[in-house]
């Protein structure tokens, strides 16, 4: 079978296992691709996963580009991609189908009144979990407050935050003002991207399951 | 064209949001405004829809969002050729900016300028985030549309009852937090429609 088919169908494989994604997609996928596959190490994964969270984009996208990359390039990184978003796409599509003619029934919409609240709690983990690795000081405090007050009282595209949050943390580090994390103090100038995504991961794993996305 | 635009929304969406699935509904929440092509109400129960089904949310999300759009323009047809072109429009960033990184991998993880561009986006996500949680919060919760509507704003205490229960089981009760959101979901769904929300 062609590797491109492999690739396919394993992180297929993968999309259909993954509930939520993001972090709880870690332990399946070091499974298929490092145990069964051996497409890469652990360590390797890890690095990956680290870099997928702090770039833009969905995570476990971001990882399945990485490896298919490794494996076969530019076309290896995009069949895998395709792979993963695949079974999103016929399984979705399924229940938006069904579900728009299912919305109108009374009861649905209670259901769904309820389930919105639920949603609220949800994204509200999200938050504090984010949270923990994000606002370390009181600058990112800042820069969370600002961004939050603002996108609550003004109509702006969230774009303007993301582009004037990002050259706002260049100029401060580069004022050298930040401080260190305090958690795990050893991090110090240049590795700490690295060290950050693997205490979030640390974090995530410990936490993994209610919140987990 | 609809099917041009939903492509360069997601795009901008797949870009922009950092931090995975979550990230991405302050942006799905522009959108909603920006193009009208679905509510908020609708946005959060496609949310619930996508953390309930298999697959990464912000795919499931995307995929949702993308199918529904297309629907009202085109039908039924519309609406999977509007998913594919959603879904397709989100990834795309992801795989030019990996494959970009995956070149200068080491000099990646060692630059200056990317951890500090950073440190300045991970507390912006997180803002974003919150804010788009709160406007779910006032819609299901208070029934208002926009904080400047606190006015007409009205308390339903069995909502804040539910929120505050499944806040609990989700953090604080050993075993049951462990369980997969889904449970929760359904949980909800049943309060729901035995309450009356």
């Amino acid at each position: 079978m062609s590797e491109y088919l492999q690739l396919f169908l394993t992180f297929a494989k993968i999309g259909v296992m993954t509930f939520g994604g993001g972090y709880a997609m870690l332990p399946i996928l070091q499974r298929e691709v490092c145990e069964t596959k051996k497409w890469a190490d652990d360590s390797e994964i890890m690095d990956y996963y680290a870099i997928g969270q702090c770039t833009p984009g969905i995570i476990a996208v971001n990882v399945a580009t990485f490896i298919g990359n490794k494996r076969k390039g530019i076309p290896g990184g995009i069949i895998a991609t395709l792979g993963m978003v695949f079974p999103s796409l016929v399984i979705i599509t399924v229940i938006a189908a069904v579900l728009h003619n299912f919305m109108e029934i009374v009861w649905i919409g209670h259901a769904f009144a309820g389930i919105r609240v639920c949603v609220c709690v949800f994204i509200l983990n999200a938050v504090l979990k984010l949270w923990k690795s994000a606002v370390i000081d009181i600058w990112t405090f800042i820069v969370f407050a600002l961004v939050f007050v603002g996108s609550v009282f003004l109509n702006l595209s969230p774009v303007l935050y993301v582009v004037v949050a990002g050259i706002a943390g260049i100029a401060l580090s580069m004022l050298g003002v930040r401080g260190e994390r305090p958690a795990k103090g050893t991090a110090k100038g240049k590795d700490t991207a690295t060290e950050k995504g693997e205490t979030t991961v640390d974090a995530a794993e410990k936490k993994n399951g209610g919140a987990g996305k | 064209m609809i099917y041009l635009r939903l492509f360069i929304e997601f795009f901008k969406t797949g870009l922009f949001s950092v931090g995975g699935g979550m990230a991405t509904i302050p942006f799905l929440q522009d959108m909603s405004q920006a193009t009208g092509w679905f509510t908020s109400a609708q946005l959060a129960d496609m949310i619930a829809v996508a953390e309930s089904t298999p697959g990464p949310l912000g795919v499931n999300t995307a995929t949702y969002v993308g199918f529904t759009a297309g629907t009202q323009a085109n039908g039924m047809l519309g609406g999977i050729l509007g998913a594919v072109v959603a879904t397709v429009g989100l990834v795309t960033p992801s795989i030019i900016v990996i494959i970009v990184i995956a070149y200068f991998l080491e000099k990646f993880r060692k630059s200056r300028y990317v951890d500090g561009a950073f440190y300045g986006l991970r507390p912006a996500s997180v803002g974003l985030i919150a804010a788009a949680g709160i406007s779910i919060v006032l819609m299901s919760v208070f029934q208002i549309n926009t904080i400047f509507e606190f006015a007409k704003a009205h308390l339903e205490l069995k909502h804040l009852l539910l929120a505050v229960v499944i806040l609990a089981l989700t953090n604080w009760v050993p075993k049951v937090k462990k369980l997969h959101p889904i449970y929760f979901i359904l949980l909800s769904a049943v309060v729901g429609v035995v309450f009356q929300f």
